[in-house]
């Protein structure tokens, strides 16, 4: 019985960072419309500039001062975020701004790399609570005692300046319509600002709070980002008492996760979060979303059409030059062609989900690691050709998608979303879990291509048949019947049910189609490597393909191959450099405030302004 | 007051106000009167800005309103009640009212909460629901008290009318009525050609976005084929 008692309180204590970081979070989500991938880059600085501030403020006073700065100085960086990278994108299309988001994670990365190392550092205890209370036999620190003393006021303070407040009436009615808000006279750029201050400012909190449990070290901004959108989303989008119970939930649920079953713990939460929204939709405290009702802002979809004949012959030559590279090219050059026609299949595929079906998925990464883990485990456990393998991954990674796409596409917006990111994160921590069967983090490896495709060049021409075939069959299916209902389900779900159109199986079938496709160029690439690593399932994975295809452009049918063809160019110089990721984080930045429309977008945008390429329109 | 002329709004490619142009005096009501699809709405987003404008030009009191962010036209002193109502549903009527307020203004009149519950005493009973118990007919007092509320020196009006019960039109058209007894000039978007005599001063007919016809009921009515062309009866 002590025992779980005070187990129950580690969970409580716990809870508190997750709650202050997640409930900034549903904050700034709420009243901006902004998924911030950078709120766990906030929550790390705190913790560092908390830690730094610790070194030279002595004392209790010190140690909680610290905290508070930490939080202040976190919630000005935010502030210079907003004002310096968001308020130029804040008109692109919606979920744009995320990129620009994952521009400021790898900024920041590199940033808190030169100034604190990489070593990870140790949080100083906390001045006056650093002993242990015995409660019921159990010591339990004191720390924890106030830390589960602190943050029900925190709550109630968040939760009074939101229901109580002007500034909070303003708040919730700029999440509902924040151009009426405008309209009656209120300047919402400050509100913004306002709110992603004080966003920002809570996930610095968050992570000063909790350097005397955890300390503070480089992997932190991502290790919690997938906890606090569970969070988020368990607790409902924008309810703050829900994030409370969610954090709580979370927690507690882990200290015995760790305690009594302890291969389960990275499963957990994302099984819970799965239970939640199969039960309720949104979220145990959250109200259905309704996305861009007001205030949307963007152009209409310029019709897609075939290529026309220019782009044709463009495309013919690319090819040709592509073909003819393993004949005067590197085997490096080569190899990173090779590399380039996987990822960019892979972001095809998810731009199909994303541009065609408006279904915006946070785990697509699933069904490319999916793939290149089913192939994997087919030759080394059933001993099956390559040749065999390669034509089941796709399918198990199709198979897998039915399954995730059958308990998600009930779900619409960011809901969908995060239900695909836990899907996603449960498939990764199983593979990474499950030693025996799948090697956990030592990946699988020998997993080599027949003896006819052993050779550099043979396996680049595979890849490039394969995969250009993959991309051209995507674009295929875009401009066939089922590429129309898909578009008509995503534009008008009531006008296409009408129209007879089944939307939510339309969507399920296009989810299944989008996930075998990635199982096609995860299937490419384990053979292409040899190897596969739990690396290639994670969330970090799915958000190269969302950025790749933000970055190209959403709204064109060659955005995903575009960007990811960029990026990984791009990467390619790049990571040559000591702070290959500020280099790229910034470029990212550019690229999102110059080209809002995407790359590709942008591009026809300059052309048909210079009358270069008609306008559908005109 | 208010002055337009040769306005050019566009939503993307699609042209909709052509060179449209008029003004509205203080002190009056005026009604901008047109069919369904005329181009009324989008004359009043203009106004405020919520629909930019590419060409021509739209003044307040003197001052070029073009450039400007819609809330910066709100605090000048035009109010804006949109036709859908738009009230915040998760709001209380308090809190709804509470997004409206905006400091007094010299020379302004200046509604307090418990002014406007005179005006509209279906709201005070109800002051701590929230928006979305309303029924139609309160959603739309409620809109108009919300805007009231940064006591606005120009009301534009986006037919308050439509889809309301007769009873709480009539209500509607006596406290139009009284904010023109109060001396505030409104600028009303209507289809409701009767509606729309019982209360306005003027009628300016819109259709296909440029103006067609600017002038009284009286002459309108002596001229009933300019009716019979652009309003349906
Ligand atoms: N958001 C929009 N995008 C494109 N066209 C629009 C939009 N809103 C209105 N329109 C078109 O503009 C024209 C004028 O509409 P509106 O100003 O709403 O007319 P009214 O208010 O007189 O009924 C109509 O033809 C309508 O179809
Ligand atoms: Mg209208």
């Amino acid at each position: 019985m002590g025992l779980i008692v005070a187990q129950i309180l580690t969970g409580l204590a716990n809870a508190a960072a997750l709650f202050l970081v997640a409930s900034g979070l549903s904050l700034i989500f709420g009243v901006t419309r902004i998924v911030n991938f950078a709120h766990g880059s906030f929550y790390m600085l705190g913790a560092f500039i908390g830690y730094s501030l610790m070194q030279v403020l002595p004392g209790a006073i010190g140690f909680w001062s610290s905290v508070l700065l930490a939080g202040l100085l976190v919630g000005v960086i935010g502030v210079i975020v907003e004002l310096c990278v968001l308020r130029p994108v804040y008109k692109a299309p919606e979920l744009f701004q995320l990129v620009a988001t994952f521009g400021v994670i790898l900024v920041i990365q590199d940033l808190a790399l030169m100034i604190w190392g990489a070593e990870d550092v140790l949080g100083p205890r906390a001045p006056g609570l650093k002993g242990i209370v015995r409660i019921m036999g159990e010591p339990v620190p004191k720390y924890d005692l106030a830390l589960i003393a602190i943050t029900p006021f925190v709550l109630f303070g968040l939760w009074y300046l939101i229901s109580r407040t002007r500034v909070g009436i303003l708040v919730r009615a700029a999440t509902q319509d924040r151009e009426m808000v405008g309209a009656l006279g209120v300047n919402q750029a400050w509100l913004f600002t306002g709110v992603f201050f004080l966003g920002a400012a809570l996930a610095g909190l968050g992570g000063a709070v909790q350097l005397p449990k955890g300390g503070a070290d480089l992997l932190m901004d991502f290790n919690i980002l997938a906890a606090i959108f569970v969070v988020v989303v368990i607790g409902g989008m924008g309810s703050l008492p829900g994030a409370y119970i969610a954090a709580v939930l979370i927690s507690v649920l882990n200290v015995f996760g760790v305690a009594y079953l302890p291969q389960s713990t990275l499963v957990l939460m994302f099984v819970v979060m799965a239970v939640v929204l199969t039960i309720r939709p949104y979220g145990l405290l959250g109200r259905e979303e309704v996305v861009g009702e007001h205030g949307q802002v963007g152009e209409p979809e310029q019709p897609i059409k075939p290529a026309g004949v220019k782009a044709r012959i463009a495309v013919a030559l690319l090819l040709l030059v592509l073909a003819l590279l393993p004949l005067f090219g590197s085997k490096f050059a080569t190899i990173l062609a090779t590399d380039i026609i996987i990822f960019c299949l892979f972001a095809a595929s998810l731009h199909f989900l994303i541009g065609l079906g408006g279904l915006v998925s946070f785990g697509h990464a699933a069904f490319f690691g999916g793939g290149a883990y089913a192939a994997a485990l087919l030759v080394s456990y059933v001993n099956a050709p390559m040749e065999l393998a390669f034509l089941l991954a796709p399918l198990c990674a199709g198979m897998a998608a039915v399954i995730i796409g059958w308990l998600c596409i009930r779900l619409t917006g960011v809901y969908f979303a995060m239900l695909t990111l836990a899907l996603a994160q449960l498939l990764w921590s199983l593979v990474f879990q499950w030693d025996e069967f799948t090697g956990g983090d030592d990946g699988m490896v020998d997993i080599w291509p027949a003896e006819w495709l052993s050779s550099t060049t043979a396996y680049f021409y595979f890849t490039m048949i394969v995969g250009i075939g993959g991309i051209l069959f995507l674009r295929h299916v875009a401009h066939s019947p089922f590429g129309y209902a898909l578009r008509a389900s995503r534009d008008s779900a009531r006008q296409a049910e009408a129209t007879g159109i089944n939307t939510k199986r339309v969507q399920w079938m296009a989810f299944s189609f989008a996930g075998a496709m990635a199982g096609v160029a995860g299937a490419l690439f384990v053979f292409s490597k040899g190897s596969v690593f739990p690396v290639e399932l994670e969330i970090a994975r799915s958000f190269d393909g969302l950025i790749v295809v933000f970055l190209g452009g959403v709204k064109t049918l060659a955005g995903g191959v575009v960007g990811a063809a960029f990026l990984e160019l791009v990467k390619d110089y790049l990571t040559r450099l000591e702070y290959w990721r500020l280099a790229l984080g910034i470029l990212i930045i550019i690229v999102v405030i110059l080209a809002p429309n995407g790359i590709v977008g942008s591009i026809r945008k300059l052309a048909q302004r210079s009358g270069l390429v008609k306008n559908h329109y005109e | 007051m208010l002055e337009l002329s040769g306005v050019n709004s566009y939503y993307t490619k699609a042209h909709i106000l052509r060179d449209l142009g008029f003004s509205v005096q203080a002190g009056q009501v005026v009604s901008l009167l047109g069919r369904n699809g005329a181009g009324k709405t989008t004359t009043l987003k203009s106004i405020m800005q919520l629909v930019k404008p590419r060409s021509g030009s739209i003044s307040f009191e003197g001052q070029s309103l073009t450039a400007l962010p819609p809330h910066r036209v709100a605090k000048l002193g035009l109010g804006y009640v949109p036709e859908d109502r738009r009230i915040f549903t998760d709001l209380t009527i308090l809190e709804n009212l509470e997004v409206g307020r905006q400091p007094a203004r010299d020379g302004v009149y200046e509604w307090t909460i418990d002014v406007l519950f005179d005006l509209f005493p279906n709201l005070k009973e109800r002051r701590q629901n929230r928006g979305k118990a309303l029924s139609g007919g309160e959603q739309q007092m409620l809109s108009i008290a919300r805007t009231l509320m940064g006591n606005p020196k120009l009301l534009l009006l986006d037919e308050p009318s439509e889809g309301i019960a007769p009873v709480i039109v009539e209500q509607l058209a006596e406290t139009i009525l009284k904010l023109k007894a109060e001396g505030l000039p409104v600028l009303l978007s209507e289809q409701n050609m009767h509606f729309a005599r019982i209360v306005a001063d003027r009628a300016v007919i819109v259709e296909g976005g440029s103006v067609k016809y600017d002038g009284t009921f009286e002459d309108l009515d002596a001229q009933p084929e300019i009716r019979d062309t652009y309003l349906s009866v």
